[in-house]
């Protein structure tokens, strides 16, 4: 058992560049469901559309990389327009079974063979991101050595670049739950005829909070698309939104941090636990009839799924929230 | 005392020589409706012929379960969509405008089954209420220094009225936290910080403890004093005598009575067709279950159905769909 590499990939796991992608998905999600209340299950799409906003532009049309960002924010809102205009007069349930449906369309769009001239198909599309590390100040330099930890140069520069996208959503975030419109999105959580009755337009602030939340989505889906220098349909499926659900409950709903932490824990949990049963099995810790390596990387979810089900019954408020809030809703 | 009660002498010599007729036209009408029709499928909750509201009344809309009392609620404050009808408020056509917009044009309502919002500290609540906040647009609630000043003037004028109903004690809490009867100040009190012209009421009687009943009465009172007009649902005979200037009653849709509390009450139409079988005592009994059988029956659109025989409530099936989901649409 090699316990350093073990530690040092778990380690590098709670900065590291997936842990960014799915905190902003979170942060983007915790907009829609922690303080909105409502129900998108389509977190995926915005991540997709923002990363094939710089793909497309960028790989197959040649464009700059900043030509690239601006259409994968513009799509991230049309995405939220399209999906609120029919949808957000409707129940909460209507927006989810819509979300899940359109990330879905979103995500075999992509893979369409007819399309492969623009999207890939299922390959995806590459070298789209030289615009980007060209920019990277550390370029040339050795990056970083911790001992356990190391980032290259390349490394260094989204992880830079990333964070700070991640704290400047967190602030926009804080400035606007704090503010009195924020106040006007958790009312509607609680019960949207109430603030209604009291003269605010439901609707506008729906679709506003699912334009904010998607926007922050795609900004998830420019890290992961630039960190991998590649994007691929199927990583954008509604396994994306699940785990980014898990990470916004992990942390706490309706909390500026909660998405944040919620995605270190739950990526540093998951490199643990798969780095150690892949070490065990490769070193032949538990016999052939218990569990090969291949199978390794599923248990790996089973123990993921089995912690997560211990915290919703003993701490089903997340880690930032507040207990006395949660058992309101047993009244 | 003569000064607390100028509003209410106003308002009685107002409507004292007006005849007891369905549709009776009033001197100053705030609210008027006209033929304001609702169906559910084959069902016709709501047939309102014409109906005039008196401005700086307490006027009571009472009626058997059923009668669409709520229904017609729903229809005037945006929460849902009539067939037919049109109706003015100060002068405005109202139909088909969204509720938040009725709101806004100075007509607030509370609900049957209150809607504190829970998760938000009680003067949250009330701070929600305040109308023309610059705090509530996007990009200036990223700027603190564009609403703190008027978020400061929000909070003061929350406070008063939190001390007026006795809420101030508990500004801190979640509304979630509070009794059945507080909520119900608290949902009264928020709809004062929107500054209405008319306050509707849907039982804000209903589930509330004797003692605070009383309390309750008083601060309904007093918006008549401070210039509102109040319309209200309510099904307790005694309250609905002691306080409201003018008694409608509804029956099967329609307008049936109309009145001063006084007269209402000797009305032979009336008795037959609300109080009849438990005129003697036994209606504060029967009100008491009433509420619940009536939730169940407004709301869902089965209205008719045992709507004056109360004692056969029991074999009323259930309505398909509950009535809080039916409403929660906004109408097309």
């Amino acid at each position: 058992m090699n316990w350093s590499s073990i530690f040092s990939v778990s380690l590098e796991a709670i900065i590291g560049s997936t842990t960014i992608a799915y905190a902003l998905a979170a942060i983007g999600l915790n907009v829609h469901f922690g303080y909105t209340g409502l129900l998108n299950f389509g977190q995926s799409a915005f991540l997709g559309v923002g990363a094939y906003g710089i793909a497309i532009t960028v790989a197959t049309f040649s464009q700059s990389l900043w030509l690239g960002v601006a259409i994968g924010l513009a799509a991230a809102v049309i995405l939220a327009l399209l999906l609120g205009i029919p949808t957000l007069r409707l129940r909460a349930d209507y927006l989810a079974i819509v979300t899940i449906a359109a990330a879905e369309i979103i995500r075999l769009f992509y893979r369409a063979t007819d399309l492969r001239k623009w999207t890939g198909a299922s390959d995806g599309l590459q070298s789209f991101s030289q615009d980007f590390y060209d920019l990277n100040p550390f370029a040339g330099s050795k990056g970083i050595d911790l001992g356990l930890i190391t980032f290259t140069d390349r490394e260094l520069w989204i992880l830079v670049v990333g964070w700070t996208l991640v704290l400047l959503s967190c602030l926009v975030v804080y400035l606007l739950m704090s503010s009195p419109w924020g106040r006007v999105l958790k009312a509607i959580r609680e019960d949207e005829d109430a603030v209604r009755s009291l003269g605010k337009n439901v609707f506008s602030y729906k679709m506003q909070s699912l334009v904010l939340g998607g926007v922050i989505g795609a900004l998830g889906g420019f890290v992961f698309a630039l960190d991998r220098a590649a994007v691929q349909p199927d990583t954008y499926g509604t396994e994306f939104t699940f785990f980014a659900y898990t990470i916004v409950i992990l942390g706490g709903a309706a909390r500026v941090f909660g998405p944040v932490v919620g995605s270190m824990i739950f990526w540093v949990l998951l490199v643990f636990i798969d780095s150690t049963l892949s070490e065990a099995s490769n070193n032949k810790v538990f016999p052939e009839w218990f569990m090969t390596t291949s199978q390794a990387g599923s248990v790996r979810y089973i123990l993921v799924g089995l912690g997560l089900i211990l915290l919703l019954i003993y701490r089903p408020q997340g880690i930032f929230g507040d207990k006395r809030e949660v058992m309101l809703d047993g009244r | 005392m003569d000064a607390d009660r100028a509003a209410r002498s106003r308002a009685v010599e107002a409507l004292a020589g007006l005849p007891c007729e369905p549709g009776v036209p009033k001197p100053d009408p705030i609210l008027i409706a006209d033929n304001v029709v609702r169906r559910f499928g084959g069902l016709t909750a709501v047939d309102v012929k014409h109906v005039e509201v008196q401005r700086g009344s307490i006027t009571a809309l009472i009626g058997p379960n059923g009668a669409g009392k709520t229904t017609f609620f729903n229809l005037l404050t945006g929460f849902d969509a009539p067939d037919e009808g049109s109706w003015t408020f100060n002068g405005r056509s109202l139909s088909g405008v969204a509720a938040h917009k009725v709101a806004r044009a100075g007509m607030v309502r509370t609900f049957q089954l209150t809607k504190a919002l829970s998760k938000l500290k009680v003067i949250d609540n009330m701070r929600l209420g305040a109308t023309g906040q610059r705090g509530e647009t996007f990009w200036r609630a990223l700027l603190p220094g564009t609403w703190k000043q008027q978020e400061a003037e929000v909070t003061a004028r929350a406070e008063d009225l939190l001390t007026r109903f006795k809420l101030i004690a508990k500004k801190d809490d979640f509304a979630g936290s509070l009794s059945g009867g507080q909520r119900k100040l608290l949902e009264m009190a928020r709809a004062l910080m929107v500054q209405p012209e008319m306050v509707m009421l849907d039982e804000p009687m209903a589930g509330v403890n004797p003692a605070l009943t009383q309390s309750l009465l008083g601060h309904v009172k007093q918006l008549r004093e401070d210039g509102m007009t109040v319309l209200f649902v309510e099904h307790d005979m005694d309250m609905v005598h002691d306080i409201s200037d003018w008694i409608i009653v509804m029956g099967q849709g329609g307008v049936i009575a109309e009145g001063t509390p006084d007269k209402v009450m000797a009305d032979p139409r009336v008795i037959d067709a609300y109080l009849g079988a438990h005129h003697d005592g036994a209606v504060k009994t029967v009100g008491g279950e009433e509420v619940d059988a009536g939730d169940l029956e407004e709301s869902g659109g089965v209205t008719l159905i045992g709507a004056v025989d109360e004692l056969s409530q029991d074999d009323v099936p259930s309505p398909p769909v509950s009535g809080d989901d039916d409403f929660r649409k906004e109408p097309a």
